[in-house]
């Protein structure tokens, strides 16, 4: 078994708690890691992305080829196509619809939305309004986790006990949000 | 023990504390920067004292760990690729003196420039300086290899030269430590001349240096650390290292390539192993991320009649980072891919955030500089770098740490006026204070602009050497106090703003600005911390 995850969105937005949550769940279910993250210049509002790679075997390259990765996991719209090249043809797109706009030649959401809609296998959520609808638009990154998580090799279970793992501390208010939107973004797709 | 989950830097952090580090230094820079972070953030680092501020520049933490070293003690020091050119003079000095406790320098390099000026390869560093260099490709390795590099380091005395670039640094898995090994005992060095670099004891010390380079290359337990995999075909070897290991190895998952492959895994190769294929194999691909320096030490091998292959014929691109389809190109295996991005997709560069002080600094500059025409502002780097995109349009130069007042002193030499410089708080502390006193002995007609956001921003918020201290060095180094003048750049303040600068850069002699609102981010981390959330 393998499963290559693209995590895709714009610096600042947090994409890195996702790669965790996915990261926790894998070593509880003993699977092979590797996360590639990307720090530095970019975190500056620049498209970020993290190659995370799971498998039972030992892993050797720290960055997906092209055309093998299984997900690609996007926390906004215009950066899950970013990422194409590395899709595999039996690949899932699961996206944020929400634009996050910060340039200023940002195309028409419509447009946008209409050509992830043209990659088989693509998958687009209202995240942000799932997230509302639980109390807090912060959670809205794992509303897409949630609906991700259908075609992630690790246990909806090992996923909620990472959320507990991860934010425990921060509260049980916290951690309940956090599996809401879990299910939520679960139940969307 | 358990593992760990750490990125290559991490992994490198957490082993030099396990091998009984007394003292990490470093200043922050893209991708080397979480090392100190790490230690910084380490419970048994803060339980065994071990020093961990950060220093002002790469020069003064490499110079700092020598005297660590100096008192017996091991020191670590860690820095970009670049940073090793600060550090450069105490880098190559200090395999001349030797060292006493051990001492390993961590650098970072950058290919395909991810987060830097340019994609030099350290390695050339180390056999410049004839240190030894170890390279580890996976996190993992970048754990065990930090205990043999201080052993080897306390064993022939030289400092040593540990190489990882931005794909190790920054990805991560898991790793399992070793027991922890207490530190050494201060012990100064037992020749009291050892480290005094005088001409005629210098040249007794470089012969001594040659020799003991020749002996790491000849020492048959460091190069059996060098991983020769045999395969059954003799029509190519593969010699490799780094992190390009892992992209090979990606396109023969589960099976393994059937020829011959030559992992090197510390430097200098020895000269037998690289035999074991260079004498029996057909033709010989070399594949490294950064410069071609093992293929180029081959081509100059004069008993290689054999065809050698890797960045300098073509076979691999001559630049940027490598990556496993490059490989598999390489190699004439089938390659996959996706499909194109679609034309709808933008590119996203970074840029500066909403309510960040640099923007309203710019602001203020631009609208005086209408009046002067362009090109007569250099810039240094940092997050104020973004002002060179629009909308803002606004510097002419971002070269190395320091250079916007030097070459606005060498321009004003030149006779342009205005000249001005605009740099930001720690890069001003890392090496603008020198270019100031420069300055101020002539008397040039420059205008530095230090954007202070009380930070050092760009490599994610690490303490600033300059905060609360700037009107007092500037003060300090000369230049006249009416002269150096505070604002805050907020846009309420604006009009205010244009004034002061407007002045300022119309007077013909030093003047400094100091522009000063904390950097959005850390403000918002501090108040999330004092907050208690
Ligand atoms: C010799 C060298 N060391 C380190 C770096 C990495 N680096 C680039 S910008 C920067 C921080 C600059 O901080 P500051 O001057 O305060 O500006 P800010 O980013 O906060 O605006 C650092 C450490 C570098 N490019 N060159």
């Amino acid at each position: 078994m393998k499963n290559d995850i693209i995590l895709a969105g714009v610096g600042g937005q947090g994409i890195l708690s996702i790669a965790a949550i996915i990261g926790l769940g894998a070593v509880e279910n003993d699977l092979f890691i590797k996360q590639a993250e990307v720090h530095g210049m970019s975190q500056r509002g620049g498209d970020v992305q993290s190659h995370l790679r799971l498998s039972d075997r030992e892993i050797s390259s720290d960055l997906i080829p092209y055309g093998s990765a299984e997900v690609i996991l996007s926390v906004e719209p215009m950066e899950s196509m970013r990422y194409l090249p590395w899709l595999s043809a039996k690949g899932h797109l699961v996206t944020n619809s929400n634009p996050f706009i910060n340039i200023s030649d940002y195309p028409d959401t419509d447009l946008l939305l209409a050509e992830i809609r043209k990659v088989p296998n693509s998958v687009i959520i209202d995240a942000d309004t799932i997230a509302k609808d639980i109390g807090t638009s912060r959670v809205a990154n794992i509303v897409v986790l949630g609906a991700a998580s259908h075609f992630i090799d690790v246990p909806y279970k090992s996923l909620e006990n990472a959320i507990r793992q991860l934010f425990g501390k921060k509260g049980e208010e916290i951690v309940d949000m956090n599996l809401k939107a879990l299910k939520a973004g679960f139940d969307a797709v | 023990m358990q593992k760990l989950m750490l990125l290559g830097d991490e992994a490198i952090a957490q082993a030099a504390i396990d091998a009984g580090l007394s003292g990490m230094y470093a200043y922050p820079g893209t991708p080397s920067t979480e090392i100190m972070e790490y230690v910084q953030g380490s419970r048994l680092a803060a339980e065994n004292d071990i020093h961990r501020l950060w220093s002002a520049n790469e020069k003064t933490a490499i110079e700092a760990a020598i005297g660590m070293s100096y008192a017996g003690k091991r020191a670590m020091v860690a820095m970009k690729h670049v940073g090793l050119n600060v550090a450069a003079d105490g880098f190559i000095n200090v395999a001349m003196t030797g060292v006493n406790g051990g001492l390993v320098v961590v650098v970072a390099d950058d290919p395909s420039m991810h987060s830097s000026q340019n994609e030099q390869d350290s390695r050339f560093y180390g056999k410049f300086a004839m240190v030894p260099v170890f390279e580890p490709s996976n996190q993992q390795e970048a754990y065990d290899m930090i205990f043999e590099a201080f052993d080897l380091s306390e064993r022939y005395r030289v400092p040593v030269l540990y190489r990882i670039t931005t794909r190790l640094a920054h990805s991560r898995s898991a790793v399992a430590r070793k027991e922890p090994l207490k530190q050494n005992e201060m012990k100064l060095p037992g020749d009291p001349r050892q480290f005094i670099l005088l001409p005629a004891i210098a040249r007794k010390k470089y012969k001594g240096l040659l020799r003991i380079y020749d002996a790491i290359a000849n020492d048959s337990v460091f190069a059996g650390k060098n991983i020769f995999i045999d395969g059954k075909k003799r029509s190519l070897g593969i010699i490799t290292s780094g992190i390009a290991y892992n992209y090979l190895m990606e396109n023969f998952a589960g099976t393994g390539p059937d020829f011959p492959i030559l992992k090197v895994t510390r430097y200098p190769i020895n000269e037998n192993q690289l035999r074991k294929i260079t004498d029996t194999c057909d033709k010989i691909l070399v594949i490294e991320e950064g410069y071609p320096v093992i293929e180029e030490l081959l081509k100059g091998y004069p008993s290689t009649d054999r065809v050698v292959m890797g960045r300098l014929d073509g076979t691999l691109p001559r630049d940027g980072e490598l990556n496993p389809n490059i490989i598999a190109k390489a190699l004439g295996l089938n390659d996959l891919y996706g499909s194109d991005i679609p034309s709808i997709v933008r590119s996203r560069p970074p840029s500066l955030c909403k309510g960040c002080g640099h923007a309203d600094v710019y602001n203020a500059l631009n609208e005086v500089m209408k009046e002067y025409g362009p090109g007569k502002v250099f810039s240094d780097i940092g997050c104020y770098t973004l002002g060179a995109l629009p909308p803002y349009n606004a510097i002419n130069s971002c070269v190395e740490m320091g250079a916007s007042i030097t070459m606005a002193v060498g321009a004003a030499d030149a006779g342009l006026f205005p000249s001005i410089a605009v740099i930001g708080d720690s890069t001003f502390t890392h090496s603008g204070m020198t270019g100031l006193l420069d300055a101020v002995i002539k008397n040039s007609p420059v205008t530095v602009i230090i954007s202070d956001n009380s930070t050092t921003g760009m490599t994610g918020g690490q303490a600033s050497h300059a905060t609360d201290r700037l009107e007092p060095i500037c003060k300090g180094l000369g230049v006249p106090e009416e002269h150096i003048v505070v604002i805050n750049p907020l846009r309420k303040y604006h009009e205010e703003n244009v004034e002061h600068l407007r002045r300022e850069i119309a007077f013909r002699g030093v003047s400094v600005i100091i522009a000063r609102r904390e950097c959005i981010q850390t403000a918002s981390k501090r108040k999330r911390k004092e907050s208690g959330r």
